[in-house]
């Protein structure tokens, strides 16, 4: 082996960013479910200007009601006369700031309690799974709506108590995979050469775990988009009259038999996010597998 | 002076069922310059020893001396400073390199986290010039260790370990998970380091062939103590210890004429979990008689430099 080999051929550098997005295009379905949220998130930005709340999203309007899609209303319009187009479009916000933020919460809870109790062991592993179990017993709805109606109904007590009800998933991923990450030999090697305890974890167990975190990040989106939107539904989600599409299902069910369009709009919306955001996080699984490039 | 000391070391592991005594009391010193064989079958603590003179795992007792300085009495700070001198090659190539990191950041990394050199480009001028010592490409530099082989992965670790000079390699069965061809490869540019670097070796492995090729001195392990201990010519010549000599018998001989005698071991290794005193092999040993139950052999030195823990062959050489 001799040097005049470099140059020729030598490999590029490449940032783990990159090769990972290259690696998601080549995926379809995850790349369908990017342009799905894209479309998404540019409604729900541009509804921010589009619309005046006041005026357009919440004021009710009796001599207009239940009109069935037409040119003038694609979308027609709800029992109180407002016009659901806008309003579905208006609830993209909620259902992405509560998906995200939620699901956000989560995530710093339960990687820092994971990724400590996976590392550290011991007693305080067991007091911190010991704890996850039992909130993991609980089912995540009925812990929501307990969180709910002990804090007082409002948007962010409702991404509180999402937050809280998928946290504990979040410990588990995080603990499995630094406990698996952890008995690799490359993390002696680490230690071998003096490293502090914490950087340990942030350089070389964090990232070896960052694609389960990421692909469980993408995932819990959907179900607390779906948690939310189930909240709503049952009326102790975000408060009327905000178009939460969750609500807006809830509003539309006395009317389903004449008026399924009520239910069908938002409906739709909450299932195309979710299905984005699982075949997103699917996409990522497969492109974060450092075994599966090529 | 000699630049290791171990004295009395052990490590005891609590399990449900009582103490395991992974290693027992090991004593031994190391020159210079010079390379220690520690041989031993699966479980006897030979890796532990590597291990736990590098603090990588807590010893329970016992002193690690090196260059006059007690390593098990550093604090942190201490430590890290130690551990630029003493390093370790991992046994396996393919779970010792992180697989997120790129062949640059590996052998970069213990360079910038020892902060010996700080300035980027003389880093990265070190780290090209470490892989023409270990025999890599330069065109490797930005690749990952998932698209490299075993020994090319193994020569990776070779140069992390190389990257701050150490005076101490510990090779924990550095070529044992690589194809035959690619051990020789291995095995050659440990040795060509150790003349052109003046490193000293803890060499761990469980062949002896590979142990007799790069040693000076061999010590056997068995079930956490040292057996017997010699010159790598020595023990070959003139094994005492029942251990040895059922090991050394186990090597393949290419000859088609009379064939020395093989010793087979009866009987499973015994559990190192609560061990009575008595000596470690009685179970197994053919010689055994009435005197290694009454306790653990001594080493004793039959011949200059050549040691040995065994009631008869002691009494029958001295």
């Amino acid at each position: 082996m001799n040097n005049t080999e470099a140059g020729s051929g030598q490999y590029a550098k490449r940032s783990a960013f990159k090769a990972m997005w290259k690696q998601l295009q080549k995926n379809k379905g995850a790349m369908i479910g990017l342009v799905i949220i894209g479309v998404i998130v540019v409604v729900a930005v541009v509804s921010q200007f589009a619309f005046d709340y006041e005026r357009d999203i919440i004021a009710q309007n009796v001599a207009n009601k239940l009109q069935h899609p037409s040119l003038e209303h694609p979308f027609g319009t709800d029992a109180l006369g407002r016009d659901v187009l806008g309003r579905v479009a208006y609830g993209a916000r909620y259902s992405l700031a509560i998906g995200v933020v939620s699901v956000l919460i989560a995530l710093v809870v339960g990687v820092v309690l994971g990724a400590a109790a996976g590392y550290i062991g011991g007693r305080f592993e067991d007091v911190v799974m010991r704890i996850t179990d039992i909130f993991s017993a609980i089912p995540s709805v009925l812990l929501a709506i307990a969180i709910v109606s002990s804090l007082g109904k409002s948007t962010f007590n409702l991404m509180v108590a999402v937050g809280v009800a998928s946290a504990p998933s979040f410990v588990r991923v995080a603990r499995a995979s630094v406990l698996t990450v952890r008995g690799e030999e490359y993390i002696e090697s680490a230690r071998a050469i003096g490293m502090h305890d914490w950087k340990i974890v942030l350089v070389h167990i964090l990232p070896n775990c960052l694609s389960q975190i990421i692909v469980q990040t993408t995932l819990r989106v959907a179900s607390a988009i779906i948690s939310a939107a189930s909240l709503s539904f049952l009326g102790l989600g975000v408060p009327a009259p905000a178009p939460e599409w969750g609500s807006m299902l809830s509003e539309g069910r006395a009317y389903i038999r004449d008026y399924n369009y009520l239910m069908i709009f938002p409906g739709v919306a909450i299932m195309l996010t979710v299905l984005s955001f699982n075949l997103i996080g699917d996409g990522l699984r497969d492109a974060l597998d450092p075994k599966l490039k090529r | 002076m000699a630049l290791l000391e171990v004295n009395n070391l052990r490590k005891y592991f609590k399990t449900s069922r009582g103490m395991l005594h992974a290693v027992d009391d090991i004593s031994f010193t190391l020159e210079k310059g010079k390379t220690l064989g520690l041989v031993g079958e699966s479980g006897c603590g030979k890796s532990t020893t590597g291990r736990a003179i590098l603090r990588l795992i807590e010893p329970t007792s016992g002193a690690v001396v090196f260059d006059g300085v007690d390593v098990t009495g550093l604090n942190s700070r201490g430590m890290r400073r130690m551990r630029q001198d003493m390093q370790i090659i991992f046994q396996d190539p393919f779970s010792s390199l992180d697989p997120k990191k790129s062949i640059s950041h590996l052998i970069s990394e213990p360079i910038r986290e020892s902060g010996i050199i700080r300035d980027g480009a003389r880093i990265e001028a070190r780290v090209q010039e470490l892989m023409d010592t270990v025999g890599l490409s330069r065109r490797l530099i930005n690749s990952y260790p998932h698209e490299l082989d075993g020994g090319r992965r193994q020569r990776i670790g070779i140069a992390r370990a190389l990257s701050m000079e150490p005076r101490l390699i510990i090779c924990d069965e550095p070529v044992s998970a690589l194809d035959v061809s690619i051990q020789a490869q291995i095995l050659n540019l440990l040795e060509e380091l150790q003349e052109s670097q003046g490193i000293t070796y803890i060499f761990i492995t469980h062949d002896l062939s590979v142990v007799n090729h790069i040693s000076d001195e061999i010590a056997v392990m068995y079930l956490g103590q040292i057996v017997e201990k010699a010159t790598a010519d020595e023990l070959f010549r003139n094994p005492l210890h029942p251990y040895t000599k059922a090991l050394l018998s186990a090597i393949p001989v290419p000859s088609l004429g009379d064939r020395p005698e093989r010793i087979t071991l009866k009987g499973e290794i015994t559990s190192p979990v609560n061990l009575p005193e008595e000596c470690r092999f009685r179970k197994r040993c053919r010689e055994a008689g009435q005197e290694c139950s009454s306790g653990i052999p001594p080493q004793v030195e039959v011949e200059p430099g050549h040691f040995v823990a065994c009631f008869h062959c002691a009494a029958r050489a001295g």
